[in-house]
Parts: structure tokens; sequence; C-alpha cells
């Protein structure tokens, strides 16, 4: 999906844990994130520190898409 | 049986027969038994082989800890000094996949030992080891067992005896990519012609070296200025609305899904849950945004940060859908963001 959707020319960041499989897809820029349940949370995390962690994650995502690259890129 | 090749057998938690999701996160073990499919196994080996014991590891734990992982596993198979090495089938499980496609490779690569397992073609994880592993293909679901066994066995008994392994095609195992020389009746030039002349004719005709097909898309330009940016949000974590009107699969997903939050501060329990099948949904099912970040891009907007967010939410589950479908549904989605004049997109999976 990710791949097709870029091949529109939208950038389009991939947020996912495996990043393997993000790059086997044809993700070229990627976030990774922390668990499979869970991409974007942290339950054992108190909910304002989890909030905290998730609002950096997607400003990172945000940022990937601001950000010129040539390859496959991941943004940690 | 004491003179036989040794075996180490690798499964994940289901097949070891743990459990299922709510295992998912186990450490790698060890039995020193035949555990789930090494348990048929052995009697495939036609009594000249030996399974000496089954590592079991979650599909999360070794994909979220897959430094660590290895490197347990590795000593393990050091310390038991198999023969051969044996890992899945995974068929179409990606977590599963990915980890049989590490570990076969580490063990190839790393301690020289032959590697078998199973695999459907488009498994995330073959390209990984297909090159030092040999990859029975096999169906997408665990229901082509007893046909991936015997020739999982099969390769596994010939390795062990140090006997020469035919073709892809004779032994039924996806193309490593190699060419190896091999001494054919007729020379070059007149199997060229040949073939030519069938292609001529419109026949049938079979290349003796297929191209390997490279889909690269380039990334796309960046966007200029986020803060007059429009921003979707898209996963394949199977985040829908409560009911799931329209009734999208819980795993090989036949459609996806689009849905108006434009007035919505977030993706919140109990409006939304996950329908995906494959992960503990517990997480999920709490706080929707976990897995589709919908509040903080409503936040970001907020603050100007980011210009807009898109009007819809696009949605499906990613588990055993197959690459034709994600392609389908890709495009679909794609072109619905296009014509929206949509600046870029956040797709999370699971």
């Amino acid at each position: 999906m990710v791949k097709e959707i870029e091949r529109y020319g939208i950038p389009i960041v991939h947020m996912a844990t495996i990043t393997t499989i993000s790059e086997s897809v044809g993700a070229n820029r990627i976030v990774p994130t922390v668990a499979i349940p869970h991409p974007v949370g942290n339950p054992s995390l108190k909910s304002e520190d989890e909030k905290i962690m998730r609002k950096a994650m997607v400003k990172r995502a945000v940022d990937a898409l601001a950000t010129e690259i040539s390859e496959v890129t991941h943004f940690e | 049986m004491s003179d036989g090749f040794k075996v180490l057998y690798y499964v994940n938690q289901f097949f070891g027969q743990i459990g299922g999701e709510d295992k998912a996160g186990m450490k790698p073990e060890f039995h020193s038994e035949k555990i789930g499919p090494a348990l048929g196994f052995e009697q495939l080996l036609k009594g000249e082989g030996k399974v000496i014991g089954t590592i079991i590891c979650g599909d999360n734990y070794f994909n979220e800890n897959k430094e660590e992982s290895l490197e347990y596993i590795l000593n393990l198979v050091k310390q038991e000094a198999p023969d051969v090495f044996v890992a899945g089938p995974a068929f179409n499980a990606g977590r599963y996949g990915v980890a049989c496609a590490e570990i076969s490779r580490a063990v190839a690569e790393q301690l020289n030992i032959p590697v078998v397992t199973g695999m459907y073609i488009e498994n995330p994880g073959l390209d990984t080891c297909k090159q030092v592993a040999y990859v029975v293909s096999t169906s997408d679901n665990a229901g082509g067992m007893r046909k991936a066994l015997p020739a999982m066995a099969n390769l596994t008994y010939k390795l062990g005896k140090g006997m020469e392994i035919g073709s892809p095609e004779e032994e039924g195992y996806i193309a490593r990519g190699m060419r190896k020389t091999i001494i054919v009746e007729k020379r070059g030039s007149l199997r060229a012609v040949e073939m030519l002349i069938k292609r001529l004719k419109g026949e049938e005709f079979e290349t003796e070296m297929p191209m390997p097909v490279f889909d690269v898309v380039q990334p796309a330009p960046a966007i200029k200025d986020l803060s007059k940016a429009t921003i979707a949000l898209c996963t394949s974590g199977g985040i829908v609305p409560a009911g799931n009107p329209d009734r999208i699969q819980s795993a090989s997903a036949q459609k996806w899904g689009k849905y108006d939050v434009s007035g919505r501060d977030a993706l919140n329990a109990p409006d939304f849950y996950t329908t995906h099948g494959g992960y503990d949904p517990v997480y999920a099912n709490e706080i929707p945004d976990r897995v589709a970040p919908l509040d903080i891009l409503k936040e970001l907007q907020k603050e100007g940060y980011i210009g807009n967010v898109y009007e819809l939410f696009y949605t499906t589950t990613g588990t055993g859908t197959s690459v034709s479908n994600a392609v389908k549904f890709g495009t679909e989605i794609g072109k619905e963001l296009k014509e929206a004049g949509v600046d870029g997109v956040i797709l999370t999976s699971t």
C-alpha cells in the first residue's frame, strides 16, 4: 500500500515495528515504532508520558515527510 | 539410530504449542523433546536422522528483541551442533516468517550449518533467507502442512546425508538466485534458435535465465511547508468504527474502509476498536490512537505545526492480506488522496 500511494508522487511515511517488512514492501520513509500490538503507544508508561512519547514519534513522522531523501531512510 | 544425523528445529509459540497471541511475547526456550511439526518430522527422515530438540520463541518477542533473541538462539545451535537446522514452515505469517528468515540466515552464514525452512512465496521474510537457506514453497496457510513437511524433510535428509540437492523444480524449494553448471545434450546456439522459433510461432517456451523483476518507487519529493500541508492518516492495523460497519475482514482483507474524522479529536474507545486478527487487541481497544494516532495529528493541527488533517481516515487489516490486494488497496486509496490534494500520508502498521 505504501509503495502504491507513493507512486502518485505523494510522500508517505511508514510507522511500523518490523522495519524489515517496511523495507521489503518498498517504504522509503520509515519511522520505527514501539511494539506490534501498540506501534505508537506504550501501556507501561503513565498516560501523560505515553502521550508525550506518541507526540514525539508522530512529529518525527511528519518531519520525515518534510525531509528530502534519495533512498530508504529510517527516522529514529 | 545413534549414528544418524542430528536436526534442530525452530517454531513459534503457536506451533510450539505454548499458546496464541497472548504468548507471542515469550522469550526463546530450548526443549530437548520434539514439539509441534518437529514431532512428525523425524518419522519422515527414513530412520536416519534424529530431531534433537525444539527451540520455541514468541513472534513478537523475536521481532522486538531481534539481536538478543538471535544471540541466544545462535548460542544454543552452537551447543547442540546439529547437522541440519530446520525452521517453520511459516506459510504466509509475517512475523513468524521474518523470525524464521533471520534465524535461518544467521545459522547458515555464521555457523555454516545447512538450513531448511518453508514459506509462501509472498512471505515478507523470504528475501532475507532464500539465498542461504532452502525455502520450500508452501501454501499461504497451515492447511499446507502435510505437503510442506515431506518436502522439507526430503531436503533435510539429503543435506544430512551429504547428498546432492536437485533443482528448485525437482525438490520444491524456492529458487536461490544461483547458477549451477550442468551438462545438457544440446549446445547453447541450438537451444537459443529452438527457443526463438517457438517464440516466433507463438508457442510456449521457457527461458533459461529469468530476469529479476525490480519495482522500486522513488521517494516522492518532501513537503515544502508543513504548516500549509494536509496530512492523511492511514493504517493496516484494523482500526474501525465500533461495529465495523463495512465488515472489513479481520485477516486476509478483501477491502478497505474510509471514515470521516473531521469532527473528532481522537480515535477513542468505545467509538473505535480494532478488527485485526493476529495480534493481542487489548492495547489497541483501550486506546485506538496507539495504532492510528489521530489525537496527535489533531494536536499538531491546532498548534499550526501542520496545516490540516485530511477529513477521511483510511483503514484495513494487514495480516495475511495478499500482495495483489495490498497493491489494489494502495492504488485505490492513493488515487483518492491525490485527487483530494493531500500533501503527505502517515501509514501505521501493526
